[in-house]
């Protein structure tokens, strides 16, 4: 009895640093969160009043707010479904079939993403350079004309860090996928191309299957690193313009919270894309729920 | 024995993990003087440094016998902010408004600064003026330093900026075109610079456009329009001034450099001063800081700066520069308000304005921060007494801001004013639906300013 008392006190011990630092920083701070976004309130002044749901009231009739919530979902969907398709492409490709220089390319597409955002914001200043940038030139060189495309104008900007987010990202998911793919034992590709299935319908067949699980992970990583992804972008690349033109739900939260000295009306905002982030991989947690295939 | 120990293990990695809640300050403490009393002073390290502010510190202590608990810091907000949070202020703070955190701003709102007008009366430490005789006039008279327009001053007005169009004097010599002193003139050289491939205009960010915004209301309507402007008086955007002041903008815009839209925002804002300096674009508006800023960047053979004020709506008219300035003021719950007064009327001091026009650039190069204290300008050389003489020279002074509102959700000046130039520029969005934009935040800021 003595001794199972022991185990408590130690166990407890070891779960309580952990226990402690999540409820300080994590439970705590998104309780207040919520708790802040029914008040109006500044963000350095301990002052605050009680104004119940207005805030989110106020948010549903708000156009810049709709605008960057459109920019956000846009990015999402496309972003991940871009991401997704080549990150599953490059790794079937790199794992399945011979080719020179495998690791090469391995660290090659992984290269981006141990990058800041700033280092590549950076890069794609100059790849986006309206006069001398890389993509114009080629477009220039290719077309046998001068080609001024604005990238960072208002009607190219989002498509401009939607190429940018997918650069970024394709290496961290596919390496995620290649590391899935790679546990799928040989014999069953062996076996399946003896009964003559083509290369193709070895992947739809064998591959998509068996790495369902972790695909399903990535969605997941995919909605919740693209809202957080975006802002950085946005900060570092475009500063949320043209005119609003690129700012999507955390940079309009950060602008009003800070620069509008809205703070509650921006923790309205954090509090609805906490929701939504969510809601939405709860959702896609749903869709995609198959039963497990094992090996 | 070996329970013990497992539990004191425990123990200890909770307590190690912990210990990395606690933080401490990075901060400079100046020595000297006898005194007990020591007040803390925040001040942003900008292009200036932040040794002017030791040696400035350092000298209040010798003068006082007030020691100075200095912070200083890039992003002072990070700094200062969450001990503010919790109720600790630092006695003194310098920054100044329209950075991205909006820390002074939201004080304003808040009405969370003490009120200094009493230090204008003060003397100034180690001398028998009194600080109102030294600062230069108009200073303390704008909504930037009186932001409740109650005839109070909160801010004390520190380092000034002379801003205005500035240009490629050696390209105009070049040329042998004269510097446009009406915006008839301005147009007329527009359609001569479109003909040799050169763009008339071209700014930075749209940020750039409250010092020219102010001082080109100055130039249509005078002080007196400038005032009910900036408080939002109603129906005043339908006047013939403020209908003058849209279409100089939106003209403007139909001559703009057409990439500056694609690289007003924070990263690629130096390729449209650039533009400048290649010759593809004929003026900016800048602040002084241009120079220090730019001082590496290539540039046309024969580039020299040169600055003018707005042109004057009608010849012989007033044309105006905006003086863009900074603030220092005292929390109104600082705990130390007396000392922090005194250190405020110190700034003034002959002996601290002339530290400050010693401030150097991270490269080592002379960057003065100029107090706006009488017979400064004298102090100066090369291209920064050509730019300070600009008041000299027949340009008048344009002080003031918009007064301030309580927060309004979902917009702002620089959202509603300035920002929708990038799409005057690109032609995605007509006058009329700026200005329809205007008058409806005006609205909306009338009914909550701060009174």
């Amino acid at each position: 009895m003595k001794k199972r008392s022991g185990r408590g006190v130690f166990l407890f011990l070891c779960a309580a640093p952990a226990v402690l630092l999540f409820t300080i920083f994590m439970i705590i701070p998104t309780i207040n969160v919520f708790r802040m976004s029914l008040f109006k309130r500044s963000a350095y002044s301990t002052t605050e009043d009680f104004v119940g749901l207005e805030n989110f009231v106020r948010l549903m009739k708000d156009a810049n707010f709709i605008r960057s919530m459109q920019n956000t979902i846009l990015l999402i969907v496309v972003v991940t479904i871009i991401t997704f398709a080549f990150a599953l492409v490059f790794a079937a490709i790199l794992t399945r079939e011979k080719i020179k220089g495998q690791n090469f390319f391995r660290v090659i597409f992984y290269i981006p993403n141990i990058l800041s955002v700033v280092v590549i914001s950076a890069i794609f200043s100059a790849i986006y350079d309206t006069n001398n940038g890389t993509l114009n030139s080629l477009l220039s060189l290719f077309s046998g004309k001068t080609v001024a495309v604005l990238w960072k104008g208002e009607s190219m900007v989002m498509t401009s860090l939607i190429i940018a987010m997918v650069w970024q990202a394709i290496g961290y998911y596919m390496v995620m996928y290649m590391a899935s793919m790679a546990s799928i034992p040989q014999s069953l590709y062996e076996s399946a191309s003896l009964d003559g299935a083509g290369r193709i319908t070895q992947f739809f067949q064998i591959t998509l299957p068996l790495i369902w699980t972790n695909i399903r992970t990535t969605l997941t990583f995919f909605i919740i690193s693209t809202i957080n992804m975006a802002f950085l972008f946005v900060k570092a690349m475009t500063s949320g313009g043209p005119n609003g033109a690129s700012e999507v739900a955390l940079s309009y939260m950060y602008k009003q919270a800070y620069t509008n000295s809205a703070y509650g009306y921006g923790m309205a905002i954090g509090a609805l894309v906490f929701l939504f982030s969510f809601g939405l991989s709860a959702l896609v947690n749903v869709a995609t729920k198959r039963e497990p295939l094992e090996f | 024995m070996k329970k013990v120990l497992s539990i004191v293990l425990a123990a200890v990695l909770m307590l190690s993990v912990l210990s990395g809640c606690s933080g401490g300050k990075d901060t400079n403490a100046t020595q000297g003087g006898s005194s007990d009393k020591k007040i803390t002073v925040a001040a942003i390290e900008t292009a200036y440094g932040s040794e002017v502010w030791k040696k400035v510190c350092e000298a209040f202590t010798a003068q006082t016998g007030i020691e100075v608990e200095l912070i200083t810091d890039k992003n002072l907000e990070d700094v200062i902010g969450p001990s503010m949070q919790s109720g600790t202020y630092p006695d003194v703070i310098h920054l100044a408004t329209g950075r991205e955190k909006a820390l002074t701003e939201t004080f304003i709102k808040d009405q969370a600064i003490l009120e200094i007008t009493d230090v204008l009366s003060m003397t100034v430490p180690g001398e028998d003026k009194k600080v109102s005789d030294k600062i230069a006039g108009g200073f303390t008279e704008t909504s930037l330093t009186n932001p409740y327009g109650d005839g109070k001053t909160y801010l004390a007005p520190m380092f000034y900026s002379p801003c205005g169009l500035f240009y490629n004097a050696g390209l105009f010599e070049e040329k042998q075109w004269s510097v446009p002193t009406t915006w008839d003139e301005m147009w007329e050289l527009g359609e001569k610079a479109k003909a040799e491939g050169i763009s008339l205009f071209t700014y930075p960010t749209t940020g750039y456009f409250d010092a020219f915004f102010y001082a080109l209301m100055y130039s249509v309507g005078g002080p007196e329009f400038f005032d009910k402007a900036t408080n939002y008086e109603e129906g005043i955007w339908d006047t013939p001034e403020a209908q003058t002041c849209f279409d100089i903008v939106a003209k403007l815009a139909t001559y703009t450099e057409p990439t500056t839209p694609a690289q007003a925002n924070d990263q690629d804002f130096t390729k449209n001063q650039q533009l400048v300096l290649d010759n593809k674009a004929l003026f900016m508006p800048n602040g002084n800081w241009i120079v220090g800023e730019m001082a590496n960047a290539p540039r046309a053979d024969g580039f020299k700066w040169g600055m003018t004020a707005l042109p004057a709506v009608t010849a012989g008219g007033d044309s105006y520069s905006y003086t863009w300035f900074e603030q220092a003021w005292i929390p109104a719950k600082a705990a130390n308000p007396d000392e922090a007064k005194q250190f405020i009327a110190f700034l003034y001091s002959d002996t601290a304005c002339e530290i400050f026009v010693t401030a150097v650039n991270e490269e080592g190069k002379p960057n003065p921060a100029v107090q706006p204290v009488l017979g400064i300008a004298d102090k100066l050389e090369d291209d920064y007494k050509l730019f300070y003489a600009i008041y000299d020279n027949g340009a008048k002074a344009a002080m003031g801001n918009f007064a301030a509102f309580d927060s309004v959700v979902g917009t702002s000046n620089r959202e509603v004013w300035f920002d929708p130039v990038n799409s005057l520029v690109a032609g995605t969005m007509t006058q009329q639906e700026w200005v329809d934009g205007i008058k409806a935040a005006s609205d909306q800021m009338r009914a909550n300013l701060v009174q």
